[in-house]
């Protein structure tokens, strides 16, 4: 069975007179599979990432998305983060005064619980965290920090990964992970993505450029514009793209 | 943190009705007759077996009142308040503070249901299962209840009583030192309490005693129609050190209810006081009906060089409340603190914040302030930081920081600073922010709920000042910011 299936969705930015972004979307994602999602600026990407994670500014209108064979537009934001949707963000939101340590035990325990788990202990969540960090180069001084309170971009980004690593989503959906991120920090990051791959575990990688897919090599490569995916195919669709830009897919949507 | 997890907890625990102190105890009483006039002033003094000087004191205070007007500079606005509907003396027919087994056991019983022994037998069972020794004088509607460790207290020359009985007790002291830090004559609602009062605590620590332990007092308005004028007055002698809390809680009442309180602090050389409270009045329900008005005139001196005077202060209950816990600093490097969170929700009304005057030399005061605002109520921080012409080297730091939680509710930051001396230094920072829908989102993905979530945010924000809360009160604190906040996000 399909881990995502994405089916003719379209949506629009809130309210009746919003403008449609997606406009008739439609994928499929099986476990243990890293689809790359390329395209333009403005061609509903990120729009795709915030539907799927249940942001209140969109509307779907007509569609439908099913998540391990269940309707993942009806449920809540934090019920579909429980069932494992997670969204590393591109510019990930600060929490000031929440330290990182505090912020990653709050939403372990609270995924935990929606799901009927027992919370877990200090001593097992400590390891965990340690050992995770440790991999990302996050140090005890950052964990002590505010939720991406005075981090570099390295570091939010970073700090994005450590949290997905300690939440272990079945699905995640990288939205421009690699923006601002120099060579070394985008290793880094590449690292502990490719770390967390699984058989059991999906991602939707999202990005303007090839240089991320060097580093966490897709099995599925898709070009997206106006709100649709015009063109799919296999890893080697990205260095095409890389060499002939998108211009081609634009006038095709035109 | 698993702090945090509990405030989690504790918001899910509870019912639609979130104010959990709500209930009535049902005792035979006995009141002064309805109404203010000298005669009730007297019925109160002969109640309280008072001396003929506190009797004078106490007339002069009630003249001057009725030559006074109310204020009515705060952003606050409630009807006007019939102060001749009121009782001003309901005390618990049966005796107190002989011994324990006087008590009527329905007293007993209403400050368990509190989380207060009043034993201290109970309280030191409480102590070994982990909690710290905290010594508690109860003040149930106008009289004081019980004191519990006063015999340890006075061991150590630490003296911890209601008020009434140090009048009759230490004079002496009393008489040095009432209205010494608010005059009679200081406000309106100041002079209505020099009037009126009718218990409270007494502290005295002696030079150069570390007070053995916390010393609290839990006051309970449970009578209907009766104003609470309680009478606070702590005095540090030289280099004594004494940490206070105060809690407070009410019925939950259809009518409002008045809360006049007077708290005096007095810091000679090299003493520290710090002040706790954690005040969680009845504050309305919903629609705005009922609550406890809080007016409240609460003044440290820091009469000796080098004394510390530290307020923290922790506001979620009240209709509305009208507090502005401040700091005479007098002595040579005396310091001045003030600590505060303070939440409003539903229709509540807090016109806060302190005052910190500069008048002896190298001075220096701390002021942060932390204002939520919720559903639709009115937040505002008042404060005034002011140095006197002698004052050289005086410094000042203050941060107000407002977060709104919604789009019905306002924050509002009036500071006030007068420099009259060049060398001062006075910094003053603000921000108001409000729990962004990208805060709340971001935190959801994570799988936090909305109540949860708003509660970690939350927590973030008035983190600064629950950690100069003494360790258990913190916890307190931290659960009822929770329930405060309770449905205020949708």
């Amino acid at each position: 069975m399909a881990l995502l299936d994405i089916d003719n969705l379209h949506a629009r930015i809130g309210g009746d007179h919003g403008k449609e972004i997606l406009k008739g979307l439609s994928l499929t994602v099986n476990p243990g599979e890293v689809h790359a999602i390329m395209g333009p600026n403005g061609s509903g990407k990120s729009t795709l990432s915030y539907i799927l994670a249940g942001k209140d500014d969109y509307e779907v209108t007509d569609g439908a998305v099913t998540f391990d064979g269940e309707n993942l537009l009806d449920m809540e934001i934090d019920e579909r983060a429980a069932k494992g949707v997670f969204l590393a963000f591109q510019y990930p939101i600060e929490v000031p005064g929440v330290a990182t340590m505090t912020f990653l035990r709050a939403a372990l325990n609270a995924q935990r619980k929606k799901r009927g788990e027992a919370e877990v202990s200090t001593p097992d969540f400590l390891r965990l965290v340690k050992e995770r960090a440790g991999h990302l180069g996050i140090n005890q001084d950052m964990l002590r920090r505010g939720v991406n309170v005075g981090f570099s971009g390295g570091e939010k980004k970073r700090a994005e990964i450590l949290q997905m690593a300690i939440l272990q989503p079945k699905l995640c959906i990288l939205d421009e992970t690699d923006s601002g991120l120099d060579i070394d920090a985008l290793k880094v990051v590449s690292e502990g993505v490719n770390a967390l791959r699984s058989p059991d575990r999906a991602m939707i990688v999202i990005t303007h450029y090839q240089r991320l897919l060097n580093h966490i090599v897709p099995d599925f490569v898709h070009v997206m514009n106006k709100g649709r995916i015009v063109r799919s195919g296999g890893k080697e669709l990205a260095l095409e793209l890389e060499a002939n830009g998108y211009a081609e897919y634009q006038q095709d949507a035109a | 943190m698993p702090a945090v997890q509990e405030t989690v907890d504790q918001v899910r625990s509870i019912d639609v009705d979130q104010y959990k102190y709500g209930f009535f105890t049902d005792i035979e009483s006995e009141k002064a007759p309805k109404g203010l006039s000298e005669d009730t002033v007297r019925f109160i003094s002969a109640k309280k077996d008072e001396p003929e000087w506190m009797l004078e004191w106490r007339l002069e205070a009630f003249r001057r009142w009725q030559t006074m007007r109310e204020p009515d500079w705060a952003r606050v606005s409630y009807p006007p308040i019939n102060y001749q509907d009121l009782y001003y003396y309901s005390a618990p027919k049966r005796p107190s503070q002989l011994s324990i087994d006087d008590i009527d056991p329905e007293i007993l019983a209403t400050y368990e249901k509190l989380g207060i022994p009043l034993r201290e037998r109970d309280a030191l069972l409480g102590i070994a299962s982990g909690g710290t020794k905290v010594a508690v004088d109860a003040v149930f509607d106008s009289v004081s209840v019980a004191t519990t460790f006063k015999e340890e207290l006075s061991k150590a020359g630490v003296i911890f009583m209601p008020i009434s009985e140090a009048i009759r007790e230490h004079p002496e002291l009393v008489k040095k030192y009432l209205g010494s830090v608010v005059p009679v004559t200081d406000n309106y609602f100041a002079t209505l309490n020099s009037a009126v009062f009718s218990d409270g605590s007494f502290v005295y620590v002696p030079k150069g005693v570390r007070c053995p332990m916390e010393l609290s007092t839990y006051f309970r308005i449970n009578e209907r129609n009766t104003g609470q004028f309680e009478r606070t007055l702590i005095i540090a002698d030289e280099g004594a050190y004494v940490s206070y809390l105060e809690g407070c809680t009410a019925p939950q009442r259809d009518e409002n209810q008045l809360h006049a309180a007077v708290v005096e602090l007095v810091a000679l050389a090299d003493a520290e006081i710090k002040y706790s409270t954690v005040q969680n009045w009845y504050p309305g329900d919903k629609d705005g009906k009922g609550g406890i008005f809080n007016f409240v005139t609460k003044r440290g001196d820091c009469r000796g060089d080098r004394s510390k005077i530290s307020w923290t202060q922790v506001e979620t209950g009240s209709a509305i409340t009208w507090k502005y816990p401040s700091c005479i600093l007098r002595g040579d490097n005396s310091q001045g603190e003030f600590y505060s969170i303070a939440i409003s929700n539903g229709r509540q009304q807090v016109d806060s914040g302190t005052k910190m005057i500069h008048l002896g030399k190298n001075t220096s005061s701390r002021i942060i302030s932390k204002g939520i605002a919720a559903g639709r109520s009115d937040n505002t921080y008042r404060g005034l930081v002011s140095a006197h012409r002698k004052a050289t080297g005086a410094r000042n730091f203050t941060n107000c920081d407002s977060l709104l939680i919604g789009d019905k509710c306002g924050a509002h930051t009036v500071p006030y600073i007068e420099s009259k001396n060049s060398s001062a230094q006075f910094e003053h920072e603000a921000t108001t922010s409000k729990i962004s829908d990208d805060q709340l989102f971001y935190c959801r993905q994570r799988g936090l709920d909305p109540e949860e979530a708003t509660a970690l945010i939350v927590n973030g924000f008035v983190k600064d000042v629950l950690q100069q809360l003494p360790m258990e009160f913190a916890v307190e604190a931290q659960k009822l910011i929770s329930v405060s906040l309770e449905g205020s996000v949708g």
